[in-house]
């Protein structure tokens, strides 16, 4: 196992990490805005994860997924604070 | 041979430092999105943090496979992450002010407060605001939800 695969090991536990506290966040945020930002970084993570993925396993076509959630995430957050803002108002 | 051998080791070693730092961005954006006390703050920690950890990880990847079609769309993904995930950060936070979302009691609002006043938005509510609004609701028609 060389150096570059305990690197991308490493990465891959702490974004893991990550997720789960960002989790956290989502169940226990107080309000609707709070867990929308909760998204907003499980989306982030899960881009990374999957450029760390596809560096690890040597295909590159799962950089069309990131191209992808990328896309999704951005229209999830703004269709979400539409809604916020429209049920309020 | 040996020039070939010296260029992939200096691929994986830059990749694996770019990669680090990337996911110590993204770790700290973790932290302080579990860790502060107010949503704005958050909002700012994760909109940054986030941006930068991505950007970084994602030009480590594209250092690692040394194509040009992967660093295009590697750079594509760099771009729309940074046009995107301001505007987003923005339009959330707006709707959260709309929504009278609780600032921290240690916020400096005095600049502020004028735009607070003018909307009408100088009360703020409490955290469980949905519930509160859902029990009211709910104990002015007790007869269900008729119109939704």
């Amino acid at each position: 196992m060389s150096l570059f695969q305990i690197t991308l090991t490493i990465a891959m536990a702490v974004l893991s990490l990550c997720l789960l506290l960002t989790a956290i966040r989502f169940a226990i945020g107080p309000t609707l805005p709070d867990r929308i930002t909760a998204f907003d970084l499980i989306v982030a993570n899960v881009i990374g994860i999957i450029a760390i993925y596809t560096e690890y396993s040597g295909n590159e076509d799962f950089l069309d997924v990131a191209i992808i959630l990328s896309v999704f995430g951005f229209l999830g957050s703004i269709t979400f604070a539409y809604y916020i803002m429209r049920i309020n108002h | 041979m040996l020039q070939d051998y010296e260029l992939q080791v200096i691929k994986e070693v830059v990749s694996c430092v770019l990669i680090l730092g990337g996911v110590t961005f993204m770790f700290i954006a973790t932290i302080g999105l579990l860790r502060f006390p107010d949503f704005y703050t958050r909002m700012s920690a994760i909109t940054k943090g986030s941006s930068l950890g991505v950007g970084l990880i994602l030009i480590g990847l594209g250092i690692y496979f040394n194509q040009p079609d992967i660093m295009l769309k590697v750079l594509a993904i760099i771009a729309f992450t940074f046009i995107t995930a301001p505007v987003a950060a923005h339009v959330i936070a707006r709707t959260a002010v709309r929504n009278r979302s609780p600032f921290w009691s240690k916020t400096n609002l005095k600049e502020f407060k004028p735009y607070l006043d003018k909307e009408h938005l100088e009360k703020v509510k409490n955290h469980d605001m949905y519930r509160a609004e859902a029990e009211a609701q709910v104990e002015q028609k007790p007869n269900g939800g008729g119109d939704t």
